[in-house]
């Protein structure tokens, strides 16, 4: 690195710490959107036809739908024809072990703090690293696999496991499911699989890291998650990407499938660049992530932490189809500057019994704006459901908005739904009081922010909850006075 | 060790403070008695640093420094402890995790190595019997649905953790049974060292056979209007302020 880049980087760093990018020879598909670009990317990937068909048939459908417009969230409208849909380090070969991947793309994951060496690697994690529209590596696949467990890019899974691939992809998430899910399914290029067989409970967390690097290209991956009869779980999904002036669209679906007596975890640390203080750039976060608790007894469990992106618009949901299954969503969302997220969650109980937990966190500060939006439905043979949910906001300072839009559908008298809503400002005599026992003030908005996100940090893994709460100190540094 | 002089302070442009001047020297104890809205609170906060209240003339000196010059938190780095009056509850937070974050905060400033964890809890035991606090109640959120007297009994232990040389107390008494007073009193009293001062904001003289001043001082209406030692605390138990007032409000006219 040379010294000025060096010199520049101590500057932006406050800001946003992975703001760098990283020179490499790329192997992009041409600007815009059409059937021949997607006929590119498949044949890129070397997929089978069925899987050509199945994007092409996404690509019609989403030809005709309206961009939705009903979120909380204003931006100007995305040229989706001026963007590239695939981009990939010319590095990457069809590498069968870490040892030969490019030790240049390792790098760049090391800087930012994630090794995929696995003697350093802290112990129990498993990480899949995915750089724009690839994956670079994916470790512990060894130990795992004696397990029977699968844990791979989602362009190995197709080539490696396509029964497992052919038969959930899409049926969690259906590919005309809304706008961004359609576009996801035409042109989405890599990201993870995994599978956990009956009985077996995943011994590490595993992880996907995704990082965009390229310019002017858009992020479309995929994670498809199937947890067999009695398995357990719990997946981290962590993404950055550099500074860069203009806005770029990362739209990403995830698909959670839990048998019966399944339990998945999934929890993310979502820091895209935000764009500057003046609201210049940013990554537009355009997410569908959907979870069915298929069989009795199953849980998914979602936890968020929202702390990047120029615009957040995304929505995990729990499908409760089996008896007794159970869905929660924890959520910690935080806007700073101009940023503006609209998240939040959807319940569907569907089974009888299930049961519900939502609790949401929202931290707006500077100018940005904050909604919660949740969907709690009951359908008609969901006898004794329950849904219990708590939406918490934060204001710091007079100039961000806090808005919650709680939608409630009940179908079944026997139902119980408790919707707790609070807003509250962070107190200058909170601030002066830790003040007093010489705290400084940047400290104490910390300090006070992750004692108000504390319920749901507590449901992150440690290592995970250490990098957030210094995640939301940082996006909130300069907020108050 | 603290050095007042003609300090005024005015709050959204009305004068509080009117001309205080207060000698505090180390080893001492100095109560501060006076009506209700007399601008008790508001001397303390104005040497804590808050920032509603405006210095508009005067100085304050600590232990040869411009106090007044200094940010909140460098003011309590530099050894100034305020027991709050009314101390805030911040949800989520442990007392525990606060003060860690606080000492080492604090000895940062002064040049020292943070407490690891084990040191710190040590710490902590020790100071914890000093002022009979349950570990329980250090465990939960800071403050929140403390009561009245734990409050109290948990800005004394915080005290005593950042072992402040100028201890403001406001109306720590308030809200204290007898027994938790005589706690509290204790406590306050084991710390005081001919190194260490301390102010004792009160309006009863209660707490002052507990913690026994060298000098007492009546404020009224943004002024010390009288001083003296401990026996003028007993005569305005008897006598209420009524006296003082009104010598005061004819002197004016
Ligand atoms: N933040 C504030 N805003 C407006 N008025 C205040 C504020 N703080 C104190 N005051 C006023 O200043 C006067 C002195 O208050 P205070 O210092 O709390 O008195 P004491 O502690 O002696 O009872 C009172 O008239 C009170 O109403
Ligand atoms: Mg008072």
């Amino acid at each position: 690195m040379s010294k000025d880049n060096q010199i520049l980087e101590e500057l932006t760093s406050k800001e946003y710490e992975h703001g760098w990018s990283v020179n490499y020879e790329a192997d992009e598909a041409p600007a815009g959107l059409n059937e021949d670009i997607i006929r590119w990317i498949s044949a890129k990937k070397e997929e089978p036809e069925w899987l050509l068909e199945w994007r092409l048939k996404a690509f019609r459908t989403w030809m005709n739908m309206p961009e939705p417009e009903w979120a909380n969230v204003t931006y100007p409208k995305i040229d989706l024809q001026a963007l590239k849909y695939y981009s990939a380090p010319k590095q990457i070969k069809k590498t069968k072990s870490l040892e030969e991947v490019d030790p240049e793309l390792i790098a760049i994951y090391e800087r930012l703090g994630i090794s995929l060496n696995e003697q350093k690697r802290l112990q129990g994690i498993a990480v899949d690293a995915v750089l724009d529209s690839v994956s670079v590596a994916t470790t512990f696949k060894g130990t795992l696999a004696k397990l029977g467990i699968v844990f791979c890019s989602f362009s190995e899974a197709v080539k490696e496991h396509p029964e497992l691939v052919k038969k959930y992809l899409g049926s969690v998430v259906p590919m005309t499911d809304n706008y961004y899910a359609a576009l996801n399914s035409a042109v989405f290029s890599d990201g993870s699989f995994c599978y956990i067989p009956k009985g077996v409970r995943c011994p590490m967390e595993l992880s996907t890291y995704f990082r965009i690097n390229a310019a002017n290209t858009g992020q479309f991956e995929r994670t498809l998650i199937v947890a067999e009869e009695s398995s357990y779980v719990s997946y981290l999904e962590g993404c950055t990407a550099p500074q860069r002036d203009e806005n770029q669209l990362h739209a990403a679906v995830v698909e959670i499938y839990a048998a019966a007596h399944a339990e998945v975890k999934y929890s993310t640390v979502q820091n895209w660049f935000p764009g500057d203080k003046e609201g210049k750039g940013g990554i537009y976060n355009f997410v569908t992530k959907r979870g069915i608790c298929a069989g009795d007894h199953s849980k998914i469990s979602w936890t968020q932490v929202e702390t990047g992106s120029a615009v957040t618009w995304k929505y995990p949901s729990c499908i409760l189809k089996g008896d007794y299954s159970i869905g929660e969503f924890y959520s910690v969302a935080v806007t700073n500057n101009y940023q503006q997220a609209d998240t939040g969650t959807k319940m569907i109980h569907i089974g009888k019994n299930t049961k519900s937990r939502i609790v949401s966190k929202g931290i707006s500060a500077g100018k940005s704006q904050n909604s919660y939006r949740g969907q709690v439905q009951v359908m008609k043979r969901a006898d004794n459901a329950r849904n219990f949910s708590q939406c918490d906001s934060l204001l710091m300072g007079d100039q961000c908005g806090a808005h919650t839009f709680p939608y409630i559908d009940i179908n079944n008298p026997s139902a119980k739904v408790e919707h707790e809503a609070t807003t509250s400002k962070i107190g200058e005599d909170q601030i002066f009081y830790c003040n007093q026992r010489g705290i400084a003030t940047e400290d104490a908005v910390a300090l006070i922010v992750n004692g108000y996100a504390k319920e749901v940090l507590n449901q992150l893994p440690m290592e995970f909850a250490v990098e957030a709460q210094k995640l939301l100190a940082l996006t909130l540094e300069g907020s108050v006075g | 060790m603290l050095s007042i002089k003609n300090l005024h302070a005015s709050v959204e442009g009305t004068p509080i403070l009117r001309g205080i001047n207060l000698e505090v020297k180390a080893g001492e104890v100095h109560a501060i008695m006076g009506p209700n809205g007399s601008g008790k609170s508001t001397l303390a906060s104005v040497l804590a640093g808050r920032e509603e209240y405006e210095v508009t003339d005067g100085e304050v000196i600590f232990q040869g420094k411009d106090l007044l010059d200094l940010a909140p938190e460098d003011r309590a780095r530099e050894g100034v402890f305020l027991a709050f009056q009314y101390p805030v509850e911040i949800p989520g937070v442990s007392s525990t995790n606060f003060l860690r974050t606080a000492l080492n905060q604090v000895r940062e400033y002064r040049g020292l190595e943070p407490l690891d964890a084990v040191k710190f809890l040590s710490l902590m035991k020790e100071k914890m019997a000093l002022v009979e606090i349950d570990q329980k109640l250090l465990s939960r959120s800071l403050n929140e649905g403390f009561s009245g007297g734990e409050k109290k009994r948990n800005e004394i232990f915080q005290m005593a953790m950042l072992e402040p040389t100028l201890s403001i107390l406001d109306e720590t008494d308030s809200g204290l049974d007898i027994d938790a007073l005589r706690i509290v009193s204790n406590g306050v009293n084991k710390l005081k060292s001919d190194k260490t001062a301390t102010i004792v904001v009160t309006h009863y003289q209660r707490l002052l056979d507990y913690i026994v001043p060298d000098y007492v001082h009546v404020l009224y209406k943004g002024r010390i209007v009288k001083s003296g030692t401990k026996e003028l605390a007993l005569e305005l138990e008897e006598k209420g302020y009524d006296w003082i007032k009104e010598e005061v409000d004819s002197a004016t006219v």
